[in-house]
């Protein structure tokens, strides 16, 4: 059966409205884009739309209470919240470095979440 | 009486704005600079920010805002500078003496050669917006309650109304619902999305979290906490229509009302203000009205992107350092930059004639498509750059060649327009 989905492209500011036309998960057409961009995007949004997590974990001893954390690369949207939902029982102990691992594989996605910025120790 | 410090540079606030200065100024060689911060850490707001998004024009890549934060606090951590965190400005005068107090020094005096202004922005509060109703607790601004969730870690609140739809109410929207808050929505007075389309997509429609254009909250319920808010829909002069209003049970109310730059210590030193930005007067070299004193970032106008503070940044601490070093004088001639058609302001809004490329930042008043952005002077064009569609949430970047501005000197007044595409000769370069 043909069916339309409709996104906004979020690579430019131009945030082009784009129709895709598939028929039995075969893409048939991508309109509405004015580059190839926009065409990309559409296309891995209908097949495969990746986001990026940002959260923060608990830290123990830390200056601050908490630690921002990173995917190292997209993961799958419909993960995502449950990724978020996995850190939170996740505390680490100062200090922490930036970029240390924190969280391998989340979720079998392939992304580690590092730290997002160096956390010196309470003295 | 305490000593009077002299150093030859204070910057005055440590987030992307002051870092970038700082180092600026110190890799244009200056010896002695001071930062002065009044948190307890370097960074500013960056480190609440922890999405990813920062830096796809300073380093090519996307950051998030800790790690935007971390790479200029790296350096400026190694490059000799005295950093005074804890630190409050309570004056800053027209000599450019200032006074500011922690508590491990006490009372500092200090009379440096050179003053940047890096102080940033604050929220607009429920006061500056007249919401009516009770005053209970559960009304937070955004940032306060990205400041609550991602650095302080405190929940505040479980059912959340979010009032106005610029990028930090979207942002929280999305942190709001992964935390695992209930948003009921997010309501904006004008027509149109307060902030970036990209977070529209990513924090609303991720989320099926309603948008409300034309919507605004008309009372708050509630004596001790938030138990619901009024909102109504608006007409075309913004004002409450009577019969669509609807109730909505919450137990918090977020407002992302806009940013006002922070400029309570340049008021004091009679910096000139300009009432289009909020924030100084300033010159292609970011020197405001009053000799020696430069200002860079939110303090001068709000911008959309960190990037195009670290670019400001830069240009107010190479420009110290050389006022400092070589005495570079303010020119006293100098051109009005104006705001033309479908533009709300623009900074820098005066031109002298130092040489050397200048970025022209300006906002548009309504959304269009298919146009032109160009500076002219006396009909003719200086700059001019297409843009496919250009929106009020979203500034616009024009950079001037050197050599067209010295040849705009003798025409008189520059003005910043954003006409059709097929409006007008196109006389580039």
């Amino acid at each position: 059966m043909r069916k339309k989905h409709y996104y906004t492209c979020i690579n430019c500011p131009l945030s082009c409205s784009l129709e895709l036309v598939e028929e039995d998960g075969e893409i048939l057409e991508v309109t509405g884009q004015e580059c190839e961009a926009g065409r990309r995007y559409a296309e891995e949004e209908f097949r495969d739309p990746r986001r990026m997590v940002t959260t923060t974990v608990r830290v123990r001893n830390g200056i601050l209470p908490l630690l921002p954390v990173v995917s190292t690369a997209p993961i799958p949207k419909s993960l995502v919240r449950e990724a978020v939902r996995a850190l939170a029982d996740v505390e680490v102990e100062a200090p922490v470095r930036d970029g240390q691992v924190i969280y391998r594989d989340i979720l079998g996605t392939g992304a580690d979440m590092v730290a997002s910025r160096r956390l010196d120790r309470l003295d | 009486m305490a000593k009077v410090r002299k150093p030859d540079l204070v910057v005055i606030g440590a987030g992307p704005a002051g870092l970038g200065a700082a180092l600026a100024a110190r890799e244009a060689g200056l010896r002695d600079v001071m930062l002065i911060e009044r948190d307890v850490e370097l960074g500013g707001i960056l480190p609440q920010c922890i999405h990813d998004g920062f830096g796809s024009i300073v380093f090519g890549e996307t950051l998030t805002g800790p790690q935007y934060a971390q790479r200029f606090i790296d350096r400026v951590e190694k490059a000799d500078m005295d950093i005074k965190l804890n630190t409050m400005v309570l004056d800053l005068r027209p000599d450019r003496s200032l006074t500011a107090v922690n508590s491990r020094d006490g009372i500092l005096e200090i009379k440096p050669r050179a003053v940047v202004l890096a102080m940033g922005c604050r929220e607009r509060t429920r006061h500056q917006v007249l919401i009516p109703g009770y005053r209970p607790a559960g009304v937070i601004c955004a940032g306060a309650a990205q400041r609550d969730i991602n650095i302080e870690g405190l929940m505040p609140g479980r059912r959340v109304v979010i009032l106005g739809s610029g990028d930090i109410g979207l942002i929280m929207a999305r942190r709001f619902t992964l935390e695992g808050a209930e948003v009921e929505g997010v309501y904006e007075i004008m027509d149109h999305p307060g902030g970036l389309t990209r977070n529209l997509v990513q924090c609303l429609h991720d989320y099926d979290i309603p948008l409300h254009l034309s919507h605004t909250v008309t009372f708050i319920h509630g004596r001790k906490r938030v138990e619901a808010v009024t909102v109504s829909r608006v007409d075309g002069n913004l004002k409450p229509m009577p019969g669509t209003e609807r109730l909505v049970p919450c137990d918090t109310l977020v407002l992302s009302v806009g940013l006002i730059p922070e400029n309570e210590l340049s008021r004091r030193a009679g910096v000139v203000l300009d009432p289009a930005t909020g924030g100084p007067v300033v010159d292609e070299r970011m020197e405001t009205s009053v000799e020696g004193i430069f200002a860079c970032g939110n303090v001068m106008n709000v911008f959309d992107l960190v990037d195009y503070v670290t670019h400001t940044a830069e240009v107010a601490g190479r420009a110290a350092a050389e006022y400092v070093l070589r005495g570079v004088a303010r020119k006293p001639e100098a051109l009005r930059v104006r705001p033309g058609r479908n533009v709300r302001f623009v900074v820098p809004q005066l031109l002298r004639g130092y040489g050397g490329e200048v970025s022209f930042y300006f906002r548009v008043s309504r959304p269009e498509r298919a146009v032109r952005a160009r500076l002219v002077t006396g009909g003719i064009p200086l700059a001019a750059k297409r843009a496919r569609m250009v929106r009020p949430p979203e500034m616009v970047r024009l950079r001037a060649d050197p050599e067209r501005l010295v040849e705009a000197l003798s025409r008189g007044d520059l003005t910043v327009e954003v006409v059709p595409e097929d409006e007008g000769p196109e006389r580039q370069g």
